[in-house]
């Protein structure tokens, strides 16, 4: 019995650390209507980054943040201006291209640099990496695992404070809803969504700096990231912050009972409960008006 | 000198021209409504002056500056402000906040928050409901309203009765009486004709892209106008009061 407990409070905490990575992915669909395929290996890029000011300049890769946030920020309003807007102006499926080569670019790139070995930022944080509480004989939390599930609570309750409170963040909802009309009103809708996409890889630098810390990571491991975290986001809801949260814990769960089912259980129940809210989502009008019209016949 | 000029001016969607050659002056404090049947132009006409349609030919001068190409977010802060057709509201958010985003133009001025809901009181109750779940007429009412935050010296209004009811519709011209009045210089693109006589200090009539008709209220009668409406009276010239 208390194996199950455990596999989900561990799933919940994992689902805190999905939503930390989809946050950023959900952050930019919901805004920008962009689906920004290169969001996993921008995630490594921070990744490394961290990994180079820790390894070489001595950064604990908390304060290491300070650094590798601004540059994350400044580097999304250059995407921005650069890439994701010229691609959008070729429609919805330009910029999955154009981020798609962009993640490709960018793992090769990283490749080149720094070769195939693994790294892990593990190392420089001491015994946060696995130190944990004991809560009974039977259930430990990890002290960055919690961390990382307060991380992804804060982010996701900060960037909704934000869009509600804040003028840029109003601005931002009002672009993302119709942004011609938002120069009707004074706002310059390229300046917001330039704004839009350097907050979104600040969020992408803290998921690269808690990927690092957790476990280890090379040049080609955006990949999979991305994969998590896009069914997080998909399953919480695409562009929906506290979805995205929910999103994630679902996902973790799903992937700890798994894991607890059968050895080879954790990716394969993940991608399952993935597909079924997937195509639950799209068939679920249909079941319902078929079911009403049924309800209707009867009556 | 005119607050704004317009000098052959010409707006194209794609291969269609929807305003050809239309000069156009309006001064300071002056109330303009501009008629014609669909597809006239007016609501481009709109647009360009606003800047939410680049124009093809021709320019744009506003107090005297050429604004031809300045964007439309560029123009709210010099003072042109357009509440567009079908009211274009941030359907999610709430009516506060859809007038709280028009002050990112940064214009000072007397509009306030406090001051529309005191121009339109019908807002006041509705004021955290999401714009989308409002009646016709507070939408109207939050559009206007929302223009009004930017603070603007001259307004376009266009076809702000349109889906209204008539009861609606005259709510909205009472607050906008007051604006009239009060020396708003206003653009404003109304499908009754009538009403348009009524408001107006000049009537100005579009016919496929051109102006065709122009003329000082009292000076052009109803039978004139509509004859510019329909393309009969093309034959007399243009009639310029």
């Amino acid at each position: 019995m208390m194996i199950w407990v455990n596999q989900i409070v561990q799933g919940i905490l994992l689902g805190g650390y999905y939503a930390v990575i989809a946050c950023g992915l959900s952050f930019m669909f919901s805004v920008m209507r962009m689906i920004n395929l290169a969001h996993g290996s921008l995630a490594i890029v921070a990744a490394f980054a961290l990994y180079v000011l820790a390894d070489q300049y001595g950064f604990n890769p908390f304060s290491a943040l300070i650094l590798v946030l601004p540059a994350m920020a400044v580097l999304g309003w250059v995407l921005q201006r650069t890439i994701l807007e010229r691609s959008q102006r070729g429609g919805m499926l330009v910029p999955i291209l154009s981020t798609f080569g962009l993640s490709i670019v960018l793992d090769n790139l990283l490749f080149e640099q720094f070769g195939a070995d693994t790294r892990s930022l593990a190392p420089f944080i001491d015994e946060l990496s696995y130190d944990s509480w004991t809560i009974t004989d039977d259930l430990y939390i990890g002290k960055l695992a919690a961390l990382t599930f307060v991380a992804a609570v804060v982010i996701l309750g900060g960037l909704q404070l934000f869009l509600t409170r804040t003028q840029l963040g109003r601005s931002i909802r009002a672009t993302a809803e119709d942004p011609d009309t938002v120069g009707l009103i004074g706002i310059n809708a390229k300046r917001v969504n330039a704004a839009a996409a350097a907050i979104a890889l600040v969020t992408v630098g803290i998921a690269g700096a808690f990927l690092g810390m957790r476990a280890t990571f090379d040049a080609y491991a955006g990949g999979p990231q991305l994969i998590f975290a896009f069914e997080a986001a998909v399953i919480g809801g695409a562009g929906s912050l506290w979805g995205t949260l929910i999103g994630g814990i679902v996902l973790g769960v799903a992937q700890s009972l798994g894991a607890q089912i059968s050895p080879q259980g954790f990716l394969i129940t993940g991608h399952i409960v993935f597909l079924a809210v997937l195509f639950g989502r799209l068939h679920l009008d249909t079941i319902g008006t078929k079911f009403r019209k049924t309800v209707r016949r009867s009556a | 000198m005119s607050l704004l000029e317009i000098r052959n001016l010409d707006v194209r969607h794609g291969l269609l021209q929807a305003v050809r050659g239309v000069d156009l002056s309006v001064e300071k404090g002056e109330t303009i409504a501009l008629v014609g049947a669909n597809g006239a132009g007016k609501t481009t006409l709109l647009r360009a002056i606003a800047g939410a349609h680049l124009p093809a030919g021709g320019n744009v001068r506003f107090g005297g500056t050429d604004i031809t190409l300045v964007p439309s977010h560029s123009r709210v802060g010099l003072g042109i402000a357009l509440v567009p057709e079908g009211r274009r509201l941030f359907s999610q958010m709430t009516v506060e906040e859809n007038l709280i985003l028009a002050r990112s133009a940064g214009r000072k001025g007397p509009w306030t928050l406090d001051r529309v809901f005191e121009a339109f009181p019908n807002l006041v109750p509705r004021r955290k409901a999401k714009a989308g779940n409002l009646s016709g007429g507070e939408q109207q009412a939050t559009a206007i309203g929302r223009a009004l935050m930017t603070n603007p010296e001259i307004l376009l209004l266009d076809e702000v009765s349109l889906g209204l009811s008539p009861l609606a519709v005259d709510r909205v011209y009472a607050s906008l009486d007051t604006l009239i009045h009060g020396g708003t210089t206003i653009v404003l693109v109304e499908q009754d004709l009538r009403r348009a006589m009524r408001v107006a200090d000049r009537i100005v009539c579009m016919l496929e892209g051109k102006i065709v008709l122009e003329g000082k209220r009292g000076e052009i009668t109803r039978e004139q106008v509509s004859e510019a409406y329909f393309g009969l009276g093309i034959a007399k010239g243009r009639l310029s009061a």
